[in-house]
């Protein structure tokens, strides 16, 4: 078991270093798409055997990050007729070797916590780290508000992935629930986009600065 | 009981959206606030208020925090027929089931015992305000609905981050993951130290941002600002007092777990830092929506500082979420009526709401001086509570800068609110905003509780806040 999640895991950090390197709106929508079959994927092989439960929760998030909310953001993106992210805060290289730090230091970090026997040797703890910082860098280094939003799922994603090792602490209505909010959020997040876009004629988020001090 | 107080608002919410009359529906507020007033009462006179095993159960600290909730809509329910008929160029038909369901969220919040489900809560009570706060639709609006979207659901992820931590405590300490807020606690001691610590520290910046806590606190001004009076009351009553209750169980179970020393440090720095912040920001402040933010980051530092220095100073902190909240009621509601009388914000442009609007300026100018702990009002003495505790408890130098930062606040706050206030009013439009029954009467009621918790604190608000503050200072 340990061996497949642990390859799953490396394919999501090199997603992550996909997303923070690529400047098209179109390959980052393809990206967060691709991180949720490889939660789905973890999802099955984490609890170890095929169950109703594990099945269900892997259906729903197949359904919810990869198909229904990257649809949503392709129509945001082609109403805003935006395709890529330009001039970000912190360049592209720059924020690969950032990711890569942050990656580096979520192992070291994760290694300094006491893990459960059945998680020593794990990658789950210090990839989960790695991928709600690399959220984290998307959100606070992008200008496109779509890219904020594939952010935030990023970061939602390395969530995820703690959840993971807590299979039995979260009952199936409650990562359910989870999962709508999830989607609730970006479909809101959406409207709003739609509604900057149409006020501002852009979907540039520093063209929010009206509201300062 | 415990199912009707979230499924009562939610079935209001699902009428509201159905019916297609503009103009009739603003009244299912009213009639929804006061039928959910009548069930917290019915359910605070209950001693056991539980539902779906024990995933839903009304404790010591939900009861208190129900009430206010449970008051404070009914009060902004009274208000909402009035201010909605003025704004009839704008659809309420998302509106109005938005503040339905905030409602609903914010009793599944109070109710819940299982810490996922509370997050699930509280998210869902983000993604209800968010209309609320894009009511307007206009630039600035979108702008402060985005930055709360962002700000609120990177918080609130890192609170779930936090969450799964506990739960991986417990499940370190052998002892099976599980989420219920009892287990947790009866099994604090046991769950393993470093996981706690990290655990609670991502749960207080996590829903410290949803609180307002500085340096989370930025997405406040800018959402309170733009925010109708109403959505700003509700915001700064309800869901920030939420917030503090979501807090607070992560307090008692690493207080339970022998690291409430860790805890009150942190929430005594974050509160004094919450207050200093507030203070500098609400000197220079232009804007007097803004300005109510700022107070309500100044006062969500007194609640946690209150907490920090523990003992009496709980209690305290306790009394003072009641009084913030009736406070806050006040204030957002007078200065809507004030922005809407002179479509300005800024304080250049008020100037003499006591002549234009004698009931709206004289309960701005009144609340002012209750939200700044002037006696005789309610927060005076909930503050000078905290400030005792301070004091007797060896914290002399946290009780000091308490009060410098208090003074701060009513001199920076002051210039603000009298040059709203004083003054000779500027040429008014023959039909404009005046103060009427509708929009007037609900701040009325919600300064007389002010005025009545500050002089005399009845028995049954007093039992419910003495119990609450047991419930959470626990000795163990």
């Amino acid at each position: 078991m340990h061996a497949a999640v642990d390859r799953l895991l490396v394919v999501l950090l090199l997603v992550n270093f996909f997303l923070l390197g690529t400047s098209r709106l179109r390959a980052l929508i393809t990206g967060s798409a691709a991180q949720g079959v490889i939660l789905a994927a973890l999802v099955l092989s984490v609890h170890g055997e095929i169950t109703l439960q594990s099945v269900l929760i892997a259906l729903a998030t197949v359904a919810l990050k990869s198909i229904v909310i990257p649809s949503m953001l392709s129509r945001a993106m082609r109403d805003a007729a935006i395709h890529r992210e330009v001039e970000p805060v912190v360049g592209f290289v720059p924020s690969l070797l950032l990711g890569g730090v942050g990656t580096g230091l979520s192992l070291v970090f994760a290694r300094t916590l006491p893990l459960a026997p059945e998680h020593v040797g794990s990658l789950l703890v210090p990839s989960s780290l790695a991928t709600a910082f690399t959220g984290f860098l998307l959100l606070a280094t992008r200008r496109k508000a779509i890219t904020q939003v594939v952010g935030y799922l990023a970061l939602e994603n390395g969530v995820f992935v703690m959840g993971l090792t807590l299979v039995q602490a979260m009952p199936v209505f409650v990562e359910m629930a989870v999962l709508l909010d999830l989607v609730v959020a970006i479909f809101v997040m959406g409207i709003i986009i739609e509604h900057i876009s149409r006020e501002f004629s852009s979907i540039d988020t520093t063209r929010l600065s009206s509201l300062k001090e | 009981m415990a199912l009707a107080l979230v499924l009562v608002p939610l079935a209001f919410a699902a009428c509201a959206a159905a019916m297609p009359w503009q103009r009739w529906r603003p009244w299912l507020l009213p009639v929804c606030g006061a039928a959910h007033l009548a069930l917290t009462f019915v359910a605070l006179g209950r001693p056991d208020v539980a539902a779906i095993g024990a995933w839903l159960k009304l404790d010591d600290l939900g009861r208190l925090v129900l009430a206010v909730v449970s008051v404070l809509f009914f009060a902004c329910s009274l208000y909402a027929p009035g201010y909605l008929a003025l704004r009839t160029e704008r659809s309420n038909r998302v509106f109005v089931p938005c503040l339905l369901v905030f409602l609903a969220m914010t009793s599944l919040i109070v109710e819940s015992q299982h810490l996922g489900l509370m997050w699930v809560a509280i998210e869902a009570t983000t993604l209800a305000s968010a209309p609320l706060l894009h009511f307007n639709h206009n630039a600035r609006s979108i702008e402060a609905t985005w930055k709360y979207l962002l700000i609120g659901s990177v918080g609130i992820a890192l609170a779930l981050l936090g969450t799964f931590f506990l739960a991986y405590a417990a499940l370190r300490a052998g002892l099976g993951s599980s989420l219920f807020f009892g287990d947790l606690v009866r099994e604090a001691p046991r769950l393993s130290r470093p996981w706690l610590h990290a655990a609670f520290v991502l749960l207080f910046v996590g829903y410290g941002t949803k609180m307002g806590l500085a340096p989370m606190h930025t997405w406040k001004p800018d959402a309170y600002g733009e925010a109708p009076g109403i959505v700003g009351t509700l915001l700064a009553g309800a869901l920030t007092s939420c917030a503090f209750l979501a807090l607070l169980r992560f307090f008692q179970i690493v207080a339970a777990g022998g690291e409430a020393a860790f805890a009150r440090q942190l929430m005594i720095g974050i509160g004094l830092f919450s207050m200093a912040v507030a203070g500098v920001f609400m000197a220079r402040q232009r804007d007097y929506k803004r300005m109510l933010a700022y107070s309500s980051v100044e006062h969500m530092g007194i609640l946690v500082l209150g907490v920090g220095i523990g003992g009496l100073g709980v209690f305290g902190a306790l009394l003072h979420l009641v009084n913030n909240a009736v406070t806050k009621g006040v204030l957002f509601l007078s200065a809507g009526n004030i922005h809407r009388a002179y479509g300005s914000k800024s304080i250049e442009d008020v100037r003499g709401a006591l002549r234009r609007l004698p009931f709206s300026g004289a309960l701005f100018l009144a609340g002012f001086f209750a939200v700044t702990g002037s006696p005789p009002f309610a927060p005076f003495l909930s503050e000078f509570t905290i400030l005792r505790a301070a004091m007797t408890s060896g914290h002399a130098l946290v009780g000091a800068l308490f009060l410098v930062m208090l003074a701060i606040v009513f001199i920076g706050m002051g210039g603000a609110v009298l040059a709203v206030v004083q003054g000779e009013p500027p040429e008014r439009e023959p039909d404009g905003f005046r103060d009427r029954v509708g929009t007037v009467a609900p701040i009325v009621i919600l300064m007389a509780i002010v005025l009545l918790l500050g002089v005399y604190l009845p028995a049954p608000v007093s039992r419910l806040v003495h119990n609450a503050a047991a419930f959470v200072d626990l000795k163990r």
